[in-house]
This record gives structure tokens, C-alpha cells and sequence, in this order.
């Protein structure tokens, strides 16, 4: 059994592989410039894989993906103001986001709120967020020392070596903690869809009623992945945090809301590497839109979402993979073809 | 007395506004079982719409009882011709799609208006007394044109020839169109009419909001909360829902602040899907439009 998940994870560790080779020859290649805005993009690349487990493996259109991002990011940020030291606030923030995910999750699934509810449902906590921190720019909206800032945020206080609060670690150093995190929740995803949890998930995606009738309280399952994903986009959070040096209620907005799902159906439902790959290539895109005034951000990822949606609906992922697997087995067909011409015709 | 009567036009205020805000939205997704993620983005078209044509020199009350209503409903049209239409019978696809809409509709704006409007409108009716109490009689004013359009709507769809046609697409369209009626027009007036009901209401708030771009994002929360926490009948349905959330929203604003009345908002709804998945209509009024 776990040989067979080994095996499965083939290609997981291929890639993972790639993100180490990446991880230590960037630093020796690329400018300090290019290194701090790398880790800003990877802590979105955590975000996407989050999503990816949730939406694409679980069949949960969730919506709110980035509310549990920036929870994370103000639980880090709060906590670690109050303890002067970040490693317990790293894990706070997991855990609260984490907690936070089970009890909205706890009304969403046992509520039987369908998939199109959901979408609305998590996308309103995530406006709700918005409009309630950007009001908090008041000296009486404080947590512990942490001040909540409103609508100019907090700004973080960057990780500290686990055994040595006074010695924090710089942005070429935090870029290594990042890639770090991301090849790690990377793996732990892909062992994750292919445990006995995770192909129940999948099955539950397909066909909730048959999963149900075999036995599988789907309910548990879903509020199970979509606390993990939670989890996961938490760490983006803490990662991003890290990455810009403060957070803002904007990590909230509508149009972050937007991205998150927008690289995930760029990069394909159903695989991993493709929200991952989809979030880099989007980030530089809009960093590239960014420096012109010809275009608005708004209207290019608009015109993305409305392109995949009508005309590359599986995303850019499944459907390479699609078009090498049918070139892969066009030679054996042609032979199958001339030696068995009824199941031919049969199909 | 007088603080009584200002609190209950307040509270009234705080459910006709979400009313309004919610009624369009309601129509489309009561119709034709699309959610449409574009909605704020029409209630935003329909401000600027009556910032544009008043700066141009029309009629404030043309611009917002007239304009409004007929540049978003022709908008909402074309969007339904050209990408709605491809995509009935798959939910989330189309609310993908109107969430691309919705950017596409903002990053529009925004290239031609700018990011932020210097002008805005002032609301065209001045402040009345209620004994010491001063009320904004613009206020008064939406609390009785929400009402006027409920009914409208109500008598649309009870007693005209395309409401009829509508209800019947609505409950079986196999059947609508096997008995002659083209449900792809009916649904395409629908989309039209729900999308005239929403600039109508983005162009009566423009006076006490004024616009922006990304304003639309400030509407479609409450609108989505109220529309799904009242289930698929349009009017009892917009009815049930802003007068129950709005009720405790606005009860909540005034013991404890604006901040926990939204909280309060939001946990109520949750906690009503948990009770009633499918709205309060699903569950009460279950024959009501």
C-alpha cells in the first residue's frame, strides 16, 4: 500500500526535486530584488495549492480562500507582536485559521450548503473581513500590543530563528524558509491525494450520493479537506506577511478573492503543479501590467477568467497532459486497430 | 415618541437599502438559477450612469428614475447574449464567468472614468423634522420607491402576459417551450429586467454613496447574503430576508456600532443556511413569488 502511494507520487517528487534545485541556485543567480519578490510570490503559491487541494481534490468551490490567507497573516502578525517571538506564532496562526475553517466549515457541510452556496457564502466572510479590519484604525482596536491599524495594516515582525529570538532572518534568508515551505506543503499534498482520505475525497467529488451510499459520511470528509487547505493557505499567509513586511486589510479585497481562483482555473482543476505554475506566471504578468497604465489589471485577468471559463474549461494543466497522452497513444491505437477491428467498431 | 419614529425610520431605512441593493440580484437568480457575480458591478454602472448624464446636464430625477435603469437593462442584454446564454444549466461556470464579467466591468470603468470621481450628486431632497429629530428625506424617499418597485414587481409578474410566461419557464422550462413560448427570450428579458432592476438601484444610491469603480464590492455581500438567506422566491423571498438581516443589522448598529451590526448580519445568516439550507422561503411561504 504505501509502496503504491510511492509510486503514484512519481511525478510529486519530480517536481518538488525541480523546486530544490530552484531553491538553492536562485539565490546564486538572481538579484536581492527578484529574491524578495519571489518569496512574496511563493507565499502565493502556497495560497494556490491550498485551493488546488480544496477545490480540485475535494470539489469544494471555495470562494474565501484568501480569508483564511490573511487570517493567517494577522494571526502570525498579532501573535508573534505579543510573544516577541515567531515560532509559537507561526503555529497560533495555523491553529486559529485552522479552527476558524472548522466552524464556518461545521455550518457550510453539515448544513448541506451546495457548491454554488458555498462559493457565495466563503466570498461574503471574505468581504465581511474587509469591510470589518479596514475599520479598525481606531487606538481602541488593539489585541494584546498589536494594533490592528485599519485600513494601513500592521506591519510583521520577520521570523526569528526557532532557538534565538533576537537573531531574525533577512529577506535572502526568508526566501529560503519559503521555498522551503512551499516543496514541503507541496509534498504533504500529494501524499495527501493519494491516502485512503484523499481518494475518498476525490470519490466525493465525483459522486457525493454513491460515496455516501458506500458508507462515507461525506460531510466529515469535506469539513477534514477544507480544514487542511485552511491550514495551508494559513501558512501562505504567514509566508506572505514575511515576504511584503506587513499586512493590510487588502488581502481581503475582492480582487485578491478573484486571483486566487483565477490561478487555479488557469493552471487546471485536478492537478497540483498547474495552480502552482499558473500563480508565478499571473504574478509576473500583473507585476508586468503593473508598470504600464494602457491596460487595467482588472480588465486582463477579467478577460483571463471569461477566456478559460468558455473556451479551456479543464485549465492549461490537464489539458497539455491530455494532448500528450492522445499523441502517446496514437501509435499503439493504430496497431490495436488493425489487430482487433471489432472493439473498433464498438467504440 | 420622536426618537421611536427616528429609530424606526432608521431601522425601516436599513431594510429598504438592502431590499433595493438585493432585488435585481433576486430576479436573476429566482428566475433562472444564475448567480450573478457581475451584480455589483451593474449597480455601480447604474451610479455612474447618473453621475455621467447629470454632470452632461440631464435631470437628476431622469437620470436616475429613467437612465439608470435603461443603460444597465440594455447592458444586461448584451451580457446575456453574448455569455450568459452559453452557459445555462452549469452553475458554476456561470458564476465564474459573471466573476470575470465583474473584473472586466471594473478594469472597464476604471481605464475610462479613472480609479476615484471627483464629482458626485447630491441627494435632491433635504432633511425633514420628526419633532427634535432631523431625518434625510432622500431616505424617506428610497424607503417609498423600494416599496413602489416590490409591487411593481409583484404585479409584472402576477397579472401581465410575460410575467405569466416567466413563472412557467421558471417551474418547468421543457414544458414552456414545448407549448410555444421561446424561453431563450424570456430568459434573456429576464436577465434584462434584473439587470435594469440593479442600475435602477445603483443610480438611486449614487446621491448618498457616490461611486467608484470597485464600489460594487461593498453591495454584492449584503445582496448575496440577503437573496440566499431568503431562497428562490423573488419577493418573499427579498422580502423575508432584508427585513430579518436589516432588522438585526440595524437593531445591532445602534445597542453596540455599525461594526458588530455587520457581524451580527453575517453570523445570523450562517446560522439561518445551517437551520434552512434553503432559505427562508424554502422552508416558509413556499407558493409566494
Amino acid at each position: 500500500m504505501n509502496n503504491g502511494i510511492l509510486r503514484n507520487m512519481r511525478p510529486t517528487f519530480f517536481y518538488a526535486f525541480l523546486g530544490l534545485v530552484f531553491m538553492f541556485a536562485a539565490p546564486n543567480v538572481l538579484q536581492l530584488f527578484t529574491i524578495i519578490n519571489l518569496t512574496t510570490a511563493i507565499a502565493l503559491a502556497v495560497l494556490a495549492l491550498s485551493l488546488a487541494l480544496i477545490w480540485g481534490y475535494g470539489g469544494i468551490l471555495c470562494f474565501g480562500q484568501v480569508a483564511f490567507f490573511g487570517l493567517g497573516a494577522y494571526a502570525y502578525t498579532i501573535a508573534a507582536i505579543n510573544f516577541g517571538d515567531t515560532t509559537p506564532a507561526i503555529l497560533v496562526a495555523v491553529m486559529i485559521t485552522a479552527a476558524f475553517a472548522a466552524a464556518l466549515g461545521y455550518f457550510i457541510f453539515f448544513g448541506r450548503v451546495s457548491d454554488v452556496y458555498l462559493g457565495v457564502i466563503t466570498l461574503t466572510v471574505t468581504l465581511i473581513f474587509f469591510s470589518l479590519i479596514r475599520r479598525t484604525s481606531g487606538p481602541e482596536y488593539k489585541i494584546g500590543k498589536a494594533l490592528l491599524g485599519g485600513f494601513n495594516g500592521v506591519s510583521s515582525p520577520p521570523l526569528n530563528l526557532p532557538w534565538d529570538r533576537s537573531s531574525f532572518l533577512f529577506p535572502e534568508h526568508v526566501f529560503y524558509v519559503a521555498m522551503a515551505a512551499l516543496i514541503l506543503c507541496y509534498l504533504f499534498v500529494g501524499w495527501l491525494v493519494h491516502t485512503r482520505f484523499g481518494r475518498v475525497c476525490v470519490a466525493i467529488r465525483e459522486n457525493e450520493l454513491r460515496a455516501e451510499l458506500l458508507g462515507y459520511d461525506s460531510r466529515l470528509y469535506k469539513l477534514g479537506i477544507f480544514t487542511i487547505g485552511a491550514g495551508i493557505a494559513a501558512i501562505g499567509g504567514v509566508l506572505f506577511c514575511n515576504g511584503v513586511g506587513r499586512i493590510t486589510p487588502d488581502v481581503f479585497s475582492l480582487y485578491n478573492a478573484a486571483l486566487t481562483i483565477i490561478w487555479v482555473i488557469v493552471g487546471g482543476r485536478g492537478t497540483l503543479i498547474g495552480p502552482v505554475g499558473a500563480t508565478f506566471a499571473l504574478f509576473y504578468l500583473t507585476s508586468a501590467l503593473g508598470g504600464q497604465s494602457l491596460l487595467n489589471n482588472n480588465l486582463v485577468l477579467g478577460v483571463i477568467l471569461i477566456v478559460f471559463v468558455l473556451l479551456v474549461p479543464k485549465g492549461v494543466a490537464p489539458t497539455v497532459t491530455d494532448w500528450v497522452m492522445a499523441r502517446r497513444k496514437k501509435a499503439p491505437k493504430r496497431v490495436r486497430r488493425r489487430a482487433r477491428p471489432q472493439t473498433e467498431r464498438m467504440e | 415618541m420622536d426618537l421611536v419614529a427616528a429609530i424606526g425610520l432608521q431601522l425601516a431605512y436599513v431594510i429598504a437599502n438592502l431590499a433595493l441593493i438585493s432585488l435585481g440580484l433576486a430576479i436573476i437568480f429566482g428566475m433562472m438559477r444564475v448567480i450573478n457575480l457581475a451584480h455589483g458591478e451593474f449597480l455601480m454602472l447604474g451610479g455612474y450612469t447618473v453621475v455621467v448624464s447629470t454632470n452632461a446636464g440631464v435631470n437628476i430625477w431622469v437620470a436616475m428614475l429613467i437612465l439608470a435603469p435603461l443603460v444597465v437593462g440594455i447592458i444586461g442584454v448584451i451580457v446575456e447574449r453574448l455569455l450568459i446564454r452559453w452557459l445555462y444549466g452549469r452553475m458554476v461556470d456561470t458564476l465564474l464567468a459573471t466573476w470575470g464579467l465583474s473584473l472586466l466591468l471594473v478594469g472597464l470603468v476604471t481605464s475610462i472614468f479613472g480609479a476615484s470621481t471627483g464629482t458626485t450628486v447630491a441627494p435632491p431632497l433635504g432633511a425633514i423634522k420628526i419633532g427634535t429629530y432631523s431625518a434625510s428625506g432622500y431616505e424617506l424617499f428610497l424607503i417609498l420607491i423600494t416599496v413602489l418597485l416590490l409591487f411593481l414587481v409583484w404585479l409584472t409578474l402576477r397579472f401581465t402576459k410575460l410575467g405569466l410566461l416567466a413563472r412557467g419557464t421558471m417551474q418547468n422550462a421543457e414544458m414552456a417551450a414545448s407549448l410555444g413560448v421561446s424561453t431563450s427570450r424570456i430568459y434573456m428579458i429576464t436577465f434584462g429586467l434584473g439587470a435594469a432592476v440593479s442600475g435602477l438601484a445603483g443610480g438611486l444610491l449614487a446621491p448618498m454613496t457616490g461611486v467608484l469603480p470597485t464600489i460594487g464590492a461593498t453591495y454584492i455581500a449584503k445582496a448575496f447574503i440577503t437573496v440566499i438567506s431568503g431562497g428562490s422566491a423573488i419577493l418573499a423571498g427579498t422580502a423575508a430576508g432584508s427585513v430579518l438581516l436589516g432588522g438585526l443589522n440595524g437593531i445591532f448598529s445602534f445597542v453596540a456600532g455599525s461594526t458588530f451590526g455587520e457581524i451580527a448580519l453575517l453570523i445570523a445568516a450562517i446560522v439561518l443556511l445551517r437551520l434552512m439550507p434553503r432559505g427562508i422561503t424554502g422552508r416558509f411561504f413556499r407558493k409566494s413569488l
